[in-house]
């Protein structure tokens, strides 16, 4: 078997599979092209991840890296989940074969997601709630591939974590798929 | 717990006949082929009886066949050696979109070397045109590489049309037919084809023995080069029980071809009818008839190929998500994008292919347990949720 036993045991009977229907974040990440989509729900009380569940649609190491992760995650304050690494939850499962690593990475980072979706709804209720003037300041996004979510370091042309050509797309300066339509603003390219 | 094995395409399970030929020469029979001495000649005897046995199945001449060590070699001296040998009359080479990975690596190499090397796109069905193969020869092009069978989805080529197309255009023509051989009647002398591979794995003999038939007057460049063993066209010393075990397997085949056929071609239709009306959102791939006897392939919506793979293991059923080469590469088969499919259904493929002694209990065990497998992968999917609620 190319996986061990607790990769296997997690994969036969995952925990926390399912949906939120009133979550306080959700965290979405993958695509078909790389072959795995992992969207994880919180649930935050005073601070701690009440309830955690996850839907996955992936290979055997992606279903259990899933199931790690919102095991690992459920009753752990906000600061203690996001020190979650995918090297952590990798060795938690004893191990994933070499070409399915970058699924540990996607369960981490659906994970962090989430709780970045339930942080930047807790600052807009913030923020709603000190003044109705408040003005957003814009920050330049943090730029990532738009197919596999890997972090880009500032302008690459190749994302080295799903192999696709990246180019910038004109309309909203954001990264897509080269000659694509752009996953953010919807943009088509012109056709020469 | 019960062992069910439906991966025809990964390999097939060693003949005792073709075991029992092979053994005297992992013991007492080992000498070298080459040797002049008796340890050496009654190896030879061996080898040349093999290539005899292989000629038969393909009606071929003896020493039109040339032993490889897989059809991957068998597909790489072919394209490379014929592209090679035969440059001077031009660098441009087609290839179909759904060939063996052997051979469109084989084409990436000769395109760094300048070649221009073409894909000849395929239909839904897999199925090659073969007056796209006419559209697509140029003036340059002296290769075409069209496979008989396609081991992902099943279907089978019209290669007697794009032979003939190929000899007309006077193109050299190459066809795999790895998938194929040993399972279906093929006689070469039938239609113009220049190079023909097949491997041992694919009819009940072992792996690592392969062949590749070289019409009489075909130039070709070894990729081995050394002594002067199969004709000097391929240098090594001579994988002799291997040899050994595919002549006998050519043998077993070309008399139990008919009996395979009327044995497995029932449960293919049976599956591939029954399999589609058990479970939701499956779509067959390939040709619906004219395809492999021993193959049924599909692919189930919302869901991806290994997992389900991993839990029919657990069932006890062997099956796999298309090329054995490509099992543990996480990108969607090239096979399937080139059938046009999508990716997300792309990664949901599996492949059920049949071997001599599979029953019919066996398909019924398979439609039992199958329909839970992906009713429980789809309830954890995200595409499956999405599309509930597009429903709903």
């Amino acid at each position: 078997m190319i996986y061990s036993e607790k990769v296997m045991e997690h994969f036969q009977n995952p925990r926390n599979v399912g949906k939120i229907e009133d979550p306080d974040g959700v965290g979405e990440v993958g695509n078909p092209v790389c072959g795995d989509m992992m969207t994880f729900y919180i649930k935050v009380k005073d601070n701690r991840l009440v309830d955690i569940k996850f839907q996955t649609f992936g290979c055997g190491a992606a279903i259990a890296v899933s199931s790690m992760v919102s095991e690992m995650a459920l009753g752990k304050t906000i600061e203690e989940a996001l020190k979650i690494t995918n090297k952590m939850v990798a060795e938690e499962l004893g191990g994933l074969p070499k070409n399915k690593l970058h699924c540990s990475n996607l369960g981490a980072d659906a994970l962090h997601k989430a709780i970045e979706d339930y942080l930047q709804k807790q600052k807009k209720k913030e923020a709603e709630a000190k003044s109705a003037k408040s003005h957003q300041s814009k920050e330049s996004p943090k730029l990532s591939c738009p197919y596999c979510e890997g972090p880009l370091e500032g302008w690459e042309e190749f994302c080295q974590a799903c192999q696709i050509e990246l180019e910038e797309c004109p309309e909203c300066g954001l990264p897509r798929k080269k000659g694509d339509k752009c996953p953010h603003c919807g943009a088509t390219p012109v056709r020469v | 717990m019960k062992k069910i094995y439906f991966d025809h395409i990964a390999a097939t399970p060693v003949a005792p006949e073709v075991r029992q030929a092979m053994e005297p020469f992992l013991g007492e029979k080992f000498g070298n082929p080459q040797s002049l001495h008796s340890f050496g000649q009654e190896v030879s005897l061996a080898i040349e009886k093999a290539r005899s046995q292989v000629a038969a199945l393909i009606k071929a001449e003896p020493e039109e066949i040339y032993f490889t060590s897989s059809g991957s070699e068998s597909n790489n001296l072919a394209i490379k050696g014929l592209a090679l040998a035969n440059q001077k009359k031009g660098r441009h080479i087609l290839l179909s979109a759904i060939e063996h990975q052997s051979v469109l690596y084989a084409g990436k190499f000769l395109e760094k070397l300048g070649f221009e090397v073409e894909n000849i796109p395929v239909d839904s069905w897999g199925w090659v045109d073969p007056e796209a193969v006419r559209r697509a020869i140029k003036a340059e092009t002296i290769l075409v590489a069209v496979m008989m069978a396609n081991s992902e989805v099943g279907t089978i080529q019209d290669v007697a049309e794009i032979a003939s197309i190929c000899a007309e255009k006077e193109v050299l023509f190459h066809t795999d037919a790895v998938a194929y051989a040993g399972s279906l009647p093929l006689d070469v002398s039938s239609f113009p084809v220049n190079t023909l591979s097949l491997a041992a794995h694919q009819f009940y003999g072992p792996k690592g023995a392969a062949a590749l038939y070289i019409k009489k007057g075909t130039r070709l460049l070894p990729l081995i080069d050394g002594g002067i063993q199969e004709g000097g066209r391929r240098a090594g010393t001579e994988n002799v029980a291997g040899i050994v075990g595919l002549g006998e397997a050519a043998r077993l085949a070309a008399q139990k071809m008919k009996d395979w056929q009327q044995e497995l071609g029932p449960l293919r239709d049976y599956l591939i009818e029954e399999l589609p009306r058990r479970v939701e959102h499956v779509v067959l791939t390939g040709h619906p008839r004219r395809r492999l006897p021993y193959h049924a392939s599909f692919c189930v919506r919302f869901i991806e190929g290994e997992a389900m793979l991993l839990n029919l293991d657990m069932k006890g059923i062997a099956a796999s998500s298309g090329s054995a080469c490509t099992s543990r590469a996480l990108k969607a088969s090239h096979v399937l994008l080139a059938l046009g499919l999508d990716h997300a259904l792309a990664q949901g493929s599996l492949v059920f292919s049949l071997i001599t002694g599979n029953k019919p209990q066996d398909i019924d065990y398979l439609l039992e347990v199958f329909p839970p497998i992906v009713e429980r992968l789809r309830e954890m999917s995200p595409l499956y949720a999405k599309f509930k609620e597009g429903e709903s």
